[in-house]
C-alpha cells in the first residue's frame, strides 16, 4: 500500500507538468493581443514593443514557460497584466469561495444521488422510481443558469422577495456567509446528483440480479441488509470513479453559477480575466483547477482500496 | 490522467449494423416502445422547422424595435424586451444558432472522434497507448474551462465556438468509438476479410464503419443536446455569438437578467427553449441507445454545464 501511494504520487508529477504546459500555451496560441488591447483601451505606455518588453511577453514562449515554472517553484504565480497585483493574493481571496461552493455542491450531489439511486433500484419501475428518474432527466436537461434564474425569479414574482446580491464575508456574519452558498450549491449539485443517481440505480439493479444476492434472499436475509450490505458495497465502486469526474464537472459549473449569483470566486475571476486576456491570472486559475483534479484522481484511486477490500496494491 | 477515469462500458460484442428503416413499421414500433423518445423526436422536428423556416415563422425580424417591455399578449406571444424586440421572433431565430452550432459541432466532433477512436483501436500498440493517455488528460479537465481558455485564445465568434466545442466533444466520443471498434475487430468476419486479402481501407469501410454506425448515431444525438447546452452556457457568459443576433443563452444574460424582475418573460422563455431542446435530444438519445445498443448504458452527464 505504501509503495502504491508513493508510485501513484510520482505518476502525478509528470501529469501535472504536462497539464501545466497545456495551461500555459493554450491562452497564448494567439499572442500579442493583450498588449494591443491595453494600448487601445487603457493607454498604458506609448510603444507596443516597449510595453511588451515590460510585461515579458517579447521572449519566446518556451523561455516564458521556464520562467513561469521557476517562479511557481518560488511560490509565485506572476502578476496580473492589468492590475499588477500578484496572482496568488487574488487567488487566495477567491479560492475559499469556490472551494466552499464546490464542497457543498459535491455533498449535495452525493447526499441526493446515492440514496435516491438506492431507493429507485430497490423498487424498479415503481412510482418513486418513475418520479426520481423523471427528476433526473429534468436535472440533466435544464441548464444550471436557467434553474438559477427561475429560482431567483419565482419568489420575486410571487412574494416580491428578492435574494441579496451583495456577498457577505465570513468574518462579518458567519451564518449569512454560509447560507448564501446553499441555493447555488444545490443548483450546482443537482446535475451531478442526477448522474450519480442514474449510475447508482443502474449498477445496483445489475448487482441485485446476481446469484449471491439470490442466495441471500433464499437464506432469509432481510431486504434492508441485502440492498445496503450485500449489494450496495459492490455497486458503489464505479460510483467512486464518477465522483472524481464530477469534481471536474462541478469545477466547470461553478464558473457559471458564480456568475449568476455574483459570488466572488475563481470562476468569476476566470471569466473576467478571459475578457481582458489576462494570461497570468488565467494560467494561475487553470493550474489550480488542474492541481485539484490531479489530487482528486489520486484520492479516488486510493479510495478504491477502502471501498473495495479485494483491490490490493 | 488515470486509467480509472473511464465510465463508459466497452461493449464486448459488436452492435448490430445500422440501416435506415425501409418502411414505417419500425418507426411506429419505436413510438410505442419509447413514448418519451418519440416526444423527443417531435421536439427536435419542431426545433429544426423553427431554425430552417425562421424568416417565415417569426412574425417580426429579430432586431426590429416595436414596443418596449410589453408582457406576453396575442400580438407578442412571449412579450417584448427592453429594446422593444419581439421575444418569440428572437427565440425562433435563436433556434438557428442552436441548430447550426449543434450540428456543425457534432459533425466535426464525431469526424474527429471516429478518426482518433478507430485508428487507435485498429492500429493498437504504442500508438494506441500514447493516444489514449492524451485522451485521458483531455477528458479529466473540466470541459468548460478548456473551452473558455480556447476561446480566450481564439476570441469569441460562431466559428471559434464550433471549433472549441468540437475539440471537447471529440475526446469523450473517441473513447466510446474506440471501444466499439475493438469489439468489432474481434469478430471472425474481420479476420475472414483479412484472410481473403482485403486491404485496411476495405476492412475499415466495409466491416468496421457500418457496424459502429449505431454507436456514432447515439453519440451524435446525445452530443447534440450537450452541445446546445454548452453553447447556451457560453453565450450566457458572453463568449458566444455576438449580439444583436439572438442566441438563447445570450438572451438570458445581460439585459435579460438586468430586467428580469420587471419583465420576467425576457428570461423565462429563452430558458424554456434551451431546456426543451436539450430535453428533446436527451430523450431521443436515450431511447435510441436502448433500442439500438443497450450496452452503452451508463451514467454519463453532459460535458459542460
Amino acid at each position: 500500500m505504501r509503495h502504491y501511494v508513493l508510485r501513484r504520487l510520482l505518476v502525478a508529477v509528470p501529469s501535472l507538468l504536462i497539464a501545466s504546459f497545456i495551461v500555459f500555451t493554450l491562452p497564448r496560441l494567439v499572442p500579442g493581443d493583450v498588449v494591443q488591447l491595453m494600448l487601445e483601451e487603457k493607454a498604458y505606455g506609448k510603444d507596443l514593443e516597449e510595453l511588451r518588453a515590460k510585461l515579458g511577453l517579447d521572449r519566446p514562449i518556451p523561455i516564458q514557460y521556464a520562467a513561469w515554472l521557476a517562479s511557481i517553484g518560488r511560490g509565485h504565480l506572476g502578476e496580473s497584466l492589468w492590475t499588477r497585483q500578484p496572482v496568488l493574493t487574488e487567488l487566495g481571496r477567491r479560492l475559499p469561495v469556490t472551494l466552499t461552493l464546490g464542497t457543498m455542491a459535491l455533498t449535495v450531489a452525493v447526499l441526493i444521488g446515492v440514496p435516491v439511486g438506492v431507493i429507485a433500484a430497490a423498487r424498479p419501475d415503481g412510482a418513486l422510481d418513475f418520479v426520481m428518474r423523471s427528476g433526473a432527466i429534468f436535472g440533466l436537461s435544464v441548464p444550471s443558469f436557467v434553474q438559477a434564474i427561475v429560482i431567483i425569479l419565482l419568489p420575486a414574482i410571487w412574494w416580491g422577495w428578492t435574494p441579496m446580491t451583495r456577498f457577505v464575508e465570513f468574518s462579518r456574519d458567519p451564518l449569512t456567509h454560509v447560507l448564501q452558498f446553499v441555493i447555488p450549491a444545490v443548483i450546482l449539485g443537482i446535475a451531478s446528483a442526477a448522474s450519480i443517481m442514474r449510475l447508482t440505480r443502474g449498477l445496483l439493479l445489475e448487482v441485485l440480479r446476481q446469484d449471491y444476492v439470490r442466495t441471500a434472499w433464499a437464506k432469509g436475509v432481510g431486504e434492508r441488509a441485502i440492498v445496503l450490505k450485500h449489494a450496495l458495497k459492490n455497486a458503489i465502486i464505479p460510483v467512486v470513479t464518477v465522483l472524481g469526474l464530477q469534481v471536474a464537472q462541478i469545477a466547470g459549473g461553478s464558473v457559471i453559477i458564480e456568475q449568476v449569483f455574483s459570488l466572488p470566486g475563481m470562476g468569476q475571476l476566470l471569466v473576467e480575466s478571459i475578457f481582458q486576456r489576462d494570461y497570468p491570472v488565467i494560467q494561475g486559475i487553470n493550474l489550480i483547477i488542474v492541481t485539484i483534479i490531479v489530487i482528486t484522481n489520486l484520492g479516488v484511486d486510493l479510495l478504491y482500496a477502502v471501498v473495495d477490500p479485494r483491490i490490493r496494491y | 490522467m488515470t486509467d480509472s477515469a473511464q465510465t463508459i462500458a466497452v461493449p464486448e460484442a459488436p452492435p448490430r449494423a445500422w440501416r435506415w428503416p425501409r418502411s414505417s413499421g419500425p418507426i411506429v414500433r419505436f413510438c410505442r416502445r419509447k413514448p418519451l423518445g418519440a416526444i423527443g423526436a417531435v421536439i427536435i422536428v419542431m426545433l429544426l422547422t423553427m431554425a430552417i423556416f425562421a424568416d417565415r415563422i417569426a412574425p417580426y425580424s429579430y432586431d426590429e424595435s416595436i414596443a418596449r417591455m410589453k408582457p406576453p399578449s396575442a400580438r407578442f406571444w412571449m412579450g417584448t424586451d427592453n429594446l422593444g424586440r419581439d421575444i418569440w421572433s428572437r427565440v425562433v431565430y435563436g433556434a438557428r444558432i442552436s441548430v447550426t452550432v449543434g450540428f456543425a459541432t457534432v459533425a466535426l466532433a464525431n469526424l474527429l472522434a471516429v478518426a482518433i477512436g478507430v485508428s487507435s483501436a485498429y492500429l493498437g500498440g504504442s500508438y494506441d497507448i500514447a493516444i489514449q493517455r492524451v485522451v485521458d488528460a483531455w477528458i479529466s479537465f473540466p470541459a468548460l474551462v478548456i473551452v473558455l481558455s480556447l476561446l480566450a485564445a481564439l476570441g469569441p465568434g460562431l466559428l471559434n465556438l464550433i471549433l472549441a466545442l468540437s475539440i471537447i466533444g471529440a475526446a469523450g466520443a473517441s473513447r466510446v468509438i474506440r471501444g466499439a471498434t475493438l469489439g468489432i475487430m474481434q469478430n471472425p468476419y474481420v479476420e475472414a476479410a483479412r484472410a481473403i486479402g482485403a486491404g485496411h481501407g476495405r476492412i475499415l469501410m466495409r466491416y468496421v464503419l457500418p457496424n459502429i454506425m449505431a454507436t456514432i448515431i447515439i453519440l451524435a444525438t446525445i452530443g447534440l443536446g450537450a452541445v446546445i447546452l454548452a453553447e447556451s452556457a457560453l453565450s450566457f457568459l458572453g463568449l458566444g455569438v455576438p449580439p444583436p443576433y439572438p442566441s438563447w443563452g445570450g438572451m438570458l444574460s445581460g439585459s435579460g437578467r438586468t430586467f428580469m424582475y420587471h419583465a420576467p418573460w425576457m428570461a423565462l422563455f429563452p430558458g424554456a427553449a434551451i431546456s426543451l431542446a436539450v430535453f428533446g435530444f436527451n430523450m431521443l438519445g436515450d431511447a435510441l441507445r436502448d433500442v439500438l445498443d443497450p450496452r452503452l448504458r451508463g451514467g454519463s452527464g453532459s460535458p459542460a454545464r
